[in-house]
């Protein structure tokens, strides 16, 4: 079995990022950049599937040429190749999809895992997308996956409990938090990480067209809220809620 | 003439109030096409749903009743989607940010060659239609501008009004969308939460538990605060990582976005993630031990103390006040 994975560079999620004085973009220098955690979730369950069915693991990631790093790291927890497709441009969710689709082609994976959403750009898109494109089943928000006779059923995290589907492979599966304790790198695994084949191509010579059909126009910082008081006690508490903010 | 389609959302027949939020936001939106608000239901005994939708001052509602519809499959309903709008010459499909909305709108967006925006706040002209939208956990908003001629957004209800009855009703029809059966995908089940408490997203009231409660038996006593309140129940997503909760609790970057009238943050230390879902909130009580958790830089009235000892004695005192 092939097994695509796909993996995001993001800044830090437990940084405060900042947005520079133009409002063109957030400030990247000084910044700390990991693997997009949902991404970690999803090679995580495609070395797990690997491991279960056998197989091949390949990591793809979309964006600039330090994306090298986030991809070694998938390789050293177990991916056994990769690819990237170099851009420093931002590009939107649907240029990724129609970038991975090239990709999809060419490798013909039998299933795509990839995480549920990007922590950055917050858009959960790019999977439902590609499987669009594809015209291919999918099973997002995944907590829970079993894989045989070319099916996959999944349990999905849904508002108001949980639901389970099956699709057929070859389908996309995007990982949501409860799916797996994603794996560290070990360091026989990060040795072995760097002599893994890693691949370098563009979306020139796949052929797409990048411009995006979501353009940012600007970046701003949410309204403060001003912190409140803190209070003595239970009674004063309940005396605020009732007499000052009338919500009791 | 460009009108807004918007995708009602509904549980077994039963409206999720989430769709009169997202019609707040397509009645904005047509107002800057100059088209007609309409709106699809898709599902199995759903003329009931389409007749309630018909009150709240759009210009028609369609309804496709099909067995295939029953259960919600993103791989059915939106080809669906794209029928209906291409139909009814709709450039824009909205519907709830929910986790359908998610899952459904990239697969609409894709078979209109539209641009889609995620988690809509804010739909205005300015030499063009423009929208505005959180990212980055809420610490970012950016304008954006959809280059394509159609355009898909999921709204984030939490920033619009319940539209209202206006005492007129709509058109209801019936409508054939033509489908196609797949052999590439099964529903299986829907597991709901059985709960008296209202949903999280609808609640006036939210009781929000951490990591700080330590185990999933500790979130008794921020269920028996809710209900005292007529809340619902939440959690981060730390105590749903460490199993304490149901995810479908979660609120944050990753989980719901709410924004109650009253919010309580129970031993929630306040990482951003969290704040994402919240900070909209009209009121946040937060009750934390440690003086320096950064819940306190957000919330409106704070007490530095121990939940175990003041979660318990605020929810007796204020079953006196409630009644």
């Amino acid at each position: 079995m092939k097994i695509l994975a796909t993996v995001k560079r993001v800044t830090d999620p437990d940084m405060k990022v900042k947005i520079k004085p133009d409002q063109s973009g957030v400030v990247t220098e000084g910044v700390e950049y990991k693997m997009n955690s949902f991404d970690e979730y999803g090679v995580e369950e495609a070395i797990a599937i690997k491991e279960e069915h056998g197989g091949e693991v390949v990591v793809v990631s979309v964006g600039p040429s330090e994306s090298t790093k986030e991809l070694r790291t998938a390789m050293a927890m177990g991916a056994d190749r990769a690819i990237l497709v170099e851009t420093d441009e931002d590009l939107d969710s649907d240029a990724v999809a129609r970038v991975l689709a090239q990709i999809v082609e060419r490798e013909e994976p039998d299933v795509i895992v990839m995480g549920k959403q990007a922590v950055d750009s917050d858009r959960n898109q790019t999977a439902q997308l590609l499987a669009s494109y594809l015209d291919w089943p999918q099973a997002t928000f995944a907590f829970d996956v079993e894989i045989g006779d070319g099916w996959a059923t999944v349990g999905r995290e849904v508002d108001g409990g949980t639901a389970t589907k099956r699709i057929k492979l070859p389908g996309i599966i995007t990982a949501d938090l409860r799916l797996n304790e994603p794996r560290y790198a070990s360091l026989p695994g990060i040795m072995k990480a760097k002599r893994k084949p890693l691949d370098t191509l563009t979306p020139d010579e796949l052929g797409v067209d990048v411009a995006p059909r979501v353009e940012v126009l600007k970046f701003e910082a949410p309204p403060e809220r001003e912190a409140g008081e803190i209070l003595d006690d239970v009674d004063e508490l309940i005396d605020r809620l009732k007499n000052e903010a009338n919500v009791l | 003439m460009a009108n807004v389609l918007v995708v009602a959302e509904h549980v077994d027949g039963q409206l999720r109030k989430v769709t009169l939020s997202a019609i707040t936001f397509a009645q904005e939106a047509a107002q800057l096409t100059g088209g007609d608000v309409e709106v699809l239901v898709l599902g199995s005994g759903v003329d009931g749903v389409a007749e309630e939708l018909s009150k709240y001052g759009v210009s028609r509602v369609l309804y496709a009743d099909d067995a295939a519809f029953q259960n919600y499959l993103a791989e059915y309903y939106a080809p669906a989607i794209v029928a209906c709008a291409q139909q009814t010459n709709a450039t824009i499909v909205c519907s709830p940010a929910s986790t359908t909305g998610k899952d459904l709108l990239p697969r609409v967006a894709a078979g209109l060659e539209a641009g889609m925006v995620s988690d809509a706040i804010d739909v205005f002209d300015d030499g063009g239609m423009k929208f505005r939208r959180p990212l980055w956990a809420g610490n970012v908003i950016t304008t954006v501008e959809v280059t394509t001629p159609n355009k898909v957004v999921s709204v984030r209800t939490t920033d619009y009004d319940s539209a209202e009855p206006t005492g007129d009703t709509a058109p209801v029809e019936s409508w054939d969308a033509g489908l196609e059966s797949r052999d590439d995908v099964e529903f299986v089940s829907f597991d709901q939460v059985k709960s008296e408490r209202p949903e999280l997203t609808d609640a006036e009231v939210v009781v929000a538990g951490g990591r700080g409660l330590k185990s999933g038996e500790n979130f008794e006593m921020i269920t028996a605060l809710a209900d005292v309140l007529g809340g619902g129940v939440g959690a981060t997503r730390a105590a749903v990582d460490s199993g304490f909760v149901p995810n479908d609790w979660q609120i944050g970057q990753t989980g719901k976005v709410v924004a109650p009238q009253l919010y309580f943050a129970i031993a929630i230390s306040g990482a951003i993630q969290h704040l994402a879902g919240m900070k909209g909130s009209q009121n946040i009580v937060a009750i934390n031990k440690d003086p320096d958790a950064p819940i306190f830089q957000v919330s409106d009235y704070g007490l530095v103390a121990d939940a175990f000892e003041v979660v318990p004695e605020l929810t007796e005192k204020l079953k006196s006040v409630v009644e």
